[in-house]
């Protein structure tokens, strides 16, 4: 249909990628409890980013027929 | 639990990115084709992630947790023996007859085939039972965001089928496809770490293992009825589903699951829309991939869930208000233990994304059925193209109408997954008959099929009327008519429900068409599997090429039956 899918996954997704890093680098690590003591935020959030960013990177480089 | 801002930016940034969706792709929807089929044009991958993500709404995720917790592991069966073979035989047999006999839906390949009344009697069941099934995925969402975050039941509904309405009715089919693919993605990124702090906390494969060997014990099983899929299906009083081994696999693993996978229009039309035969078959294996793993996703934490209740300062199942488990609560309770802030709202945001998705498959299939099987066959056809677009948009407003009202018809039953299954027996069961017949018989006529449908429908009725589970009241649950058979749970008398509808379907079918006229041969190529000219034609990615991938696929999946054996 002409537009690529991999953009807006990539752009989603790395938008959520920072709200949550950024999150998890300014919160108060105490409510980190639940997670059982891991900042699950920042962790999770730079996963996140390497998803988003490797889709953006999968439609620069190779676009769709 | 509460949300922050957070939380609500990261909702927010979804529902932005599912219309803005929507807005790019009203400007290339411009003929029919385009609105119902995605002007056959998606890639291979993504009609296969979007094949395997249009199922997951309600039934999926909040049921399949609810099951994990109920019945432990061997709510497997529903991917390893259930799904899995039948998205295979699918691509492998049935996308080239789908896909090169041009139909534009499911029915309408019935029509090819068969005639008019049969397409007329599927395009109208199917029709209602989407708007049913969006209708169940829409109260259980409005249920769940009541309960977890207390927002109005009716807020919720109308606001959530406003957001899905904007974007079919903007971009049809496509648009539902793309967001299918975004929410498939979001509950793998969403759920994930559900999983791993649950398995974390309760010690890993081994912790949980133990845990739920004394949920077994108190509930009268073996100590490993809760982590194993085959052991204990000897006998159905033996393990917690109560369904033996040959209902497991005639009822589930090759009727229901084939009537559903292989035949149901919301599925079929993903890869439908693909661009070349070749893509068409590689969707649904496509989506076998990640179906084999699913499991872990949404499986899983229910049954950590129901693991930490009986630990020492664990977990407090929530309850229903006649006391009993509600185990519908099981995924939810999950993020709401282990996720904090930020994160939560991923959590969120992906159970939402597959409501939303369960129920935009469901209008985008409504719709095309709608205005290509009824409203183009019997009410007005030799229309323009600009018509039959217009008529598609107006169904989906309409589509989505009927679905908030069958979300209130839905209030009134509590366990989603045994009313699907409930549905899906009555008028998917005798259908895969009816596509076996059709597909690889050149023998079978319209009047056979018709007979062989209408007669399985009331067979499954009559069977459902007949008999009834263990300790049920009759009623929706079965024996209304009069109690002949006493089965020992719902699942196992839904499972033969389908077994004697398909059945009966299979035997009408051959009698009567063996005794009415078959259509001349040269009228069939391309609609019956022997009388169709395979097309090798090149396939990009020599990894994708189905009869490398489909034994692949299958080979997993017994490995995985065998490890869990």
């Amino acid at each position: 249909m002409g537009l690529d899918l991999r953009i807006p996954i990539g752009v989603l997704f790395t938008a959520l990628a920072l709200v949550l890093i950024v999150y998890g680098l300014v919160s108060d690590p105490a409510i980190y409890a639940r997670s059982l003591g891991f900042n699950v935020n920042l962790g999770w959030g730079c996963i996140l980013l390497v998803f988003g960013v490797a889709m953006l990177a999968a439609s620069w480089r190779k676009p769709e027929k | 639990m509460r949300l922050t801002i957070v939380d609500g930016l990261i909702i927010g940034l979804y529902v932005l990115a599912v219309i803005a969706i929507g807005v790019v792709l009203r400007r290339r929807t411009k003929t029919s084709e385009d609105f119902f089929l995605s002007g056959r044009s998606i890639p291979a991958w993504v009609a296969g992630l979007a094949f395997m993500s249009a199922n997951m709404g309600a039934q999926e995720v909040v049921g399949m947790a609810a099951s994990g917790a109920k019945y432990g592991l061997a709510t497997s069966h529903f991917y390893w023996v259930g799904a899995i073979p039948a998205m295979v035989f699918l691509g492998l047999f049935m996308m080239p007859l789908y896909y090169g006999s041009q139909a534009r839906s499911v029915p309408e390949y019935l029509k090819l085939r068969f005639d008019e009344k049969t397409r007329a009697l599927n395009a109208a069941t199917f029709a209602f039972m989407t708007i049913i099934s969006s209708g169940i995925s829409m109260y259980a969402m409005g249920l769940l965001l009541n309960l977890l975050l207390g927002w109005p039941f009716e807020l919720s509904i109308w606001l959530w089928a406003g957001v899905v309405l904007v974007y079919v009715f903007m971009g049809g089919l496509t648009s539902s496809i793309y967001n299918e693919v975004l929410q498939f993605f979001l509950i793998v990124f969403g759920f994930a770490p559900v999983v791993i702090l649950g398995l974390v906390d309760i010690g890993g494969w081994a912790g949980l293992v133990a845990n739920l060997a004394e949920v077994s014990q108190q509930r009268g099983y073996a100590a490993d009825a809760f982590t194993t899929v085959w052991r204990h299906s000897g006998s159905a009083a033996s393990n917690p589903l109560g369904v033996g081994w040959f209902s497991i696999t005639m009822g589930l693993g090759f009727v229901l699951s084939f009537g559903y996978w292989c035949t149901d229009f919301l599925l079929v039309q993903r890869a439908m829309a693909a661009h070349s035969l070749s893509a068409a078959r590689q969707a649904p294996i496509i989506a076998a991939i990640p179906k084999l793993l699913f499991p872990a996703l949404v499986i899983l934490p229910g049954m950590i869930a129901i693991g930490l209740t009986h630990r020492t300062g664990g977990l407090s199942f929530p309850l229903k208000p006649d006391g009993s488990l509600n185990y519908d609560l099981a995924m939810p309770m999950m993020l709401a233990r282990y996720l904090p802030t930020g994160l939560l709202g991923l959590g969120i945001t992906a159970l939402m994304a597959s409501f939303m998705s369960g129920m935009a498959g469901n209008v985008t299939a409504f719709n095309a059925v709608w205005t290509y099987d009824l409203y183009q066959a019997h009410i007005k056809p030799n229309a323009t193209d600009g018509h039959y677009l217009q008529v598609g948009r107006i169904a989906t407003v309409v589509g989505v109408l009927l679905s908030i009202a069958a979300a209130y018809i839905a209030a009134k039953f509590n366990n989603i997954m045994d009313l699907l299954q409930l549905v899906f027996a009555f008028v998917n069961a005798p259908l895969f008959a009816t596509f076996l017949l059709g597909m690889f018989w050149k023998r079978a006529t319209g009047h056979g099929a018709f007979a062989g449908l209408l007669s399985g429908t009331i067979a499954a009725a009559l069977h459902h009327g007949l008999t009834i589970a263990q300790h049920a009241v009759p009623g929706v649950k079965g024996g209304w008519l009069l109690i002949i058979h006493t089965y020992p749970s719902e699942m196992a008398q839904d499972f033969s429900t389908a077994i004697v509808a398909w059945t009966t379907c299979f035997v009408m079918t051959v009698l009567v068409s063996l005794a009415t006229t078959p259509r001349p041969k040269e009228q069939l190529r391309g609609l019956v599997y022997s009388l169709t000219k395979r097309e090798h034609e090149g396939v990009a990615t020599w990894y994708l090429n189905p009869t490398l991938l489909a034994p692949l696929v299958l080979g997993c999946a017994l490995v995985l039956n065998l490890l869990f054996w």
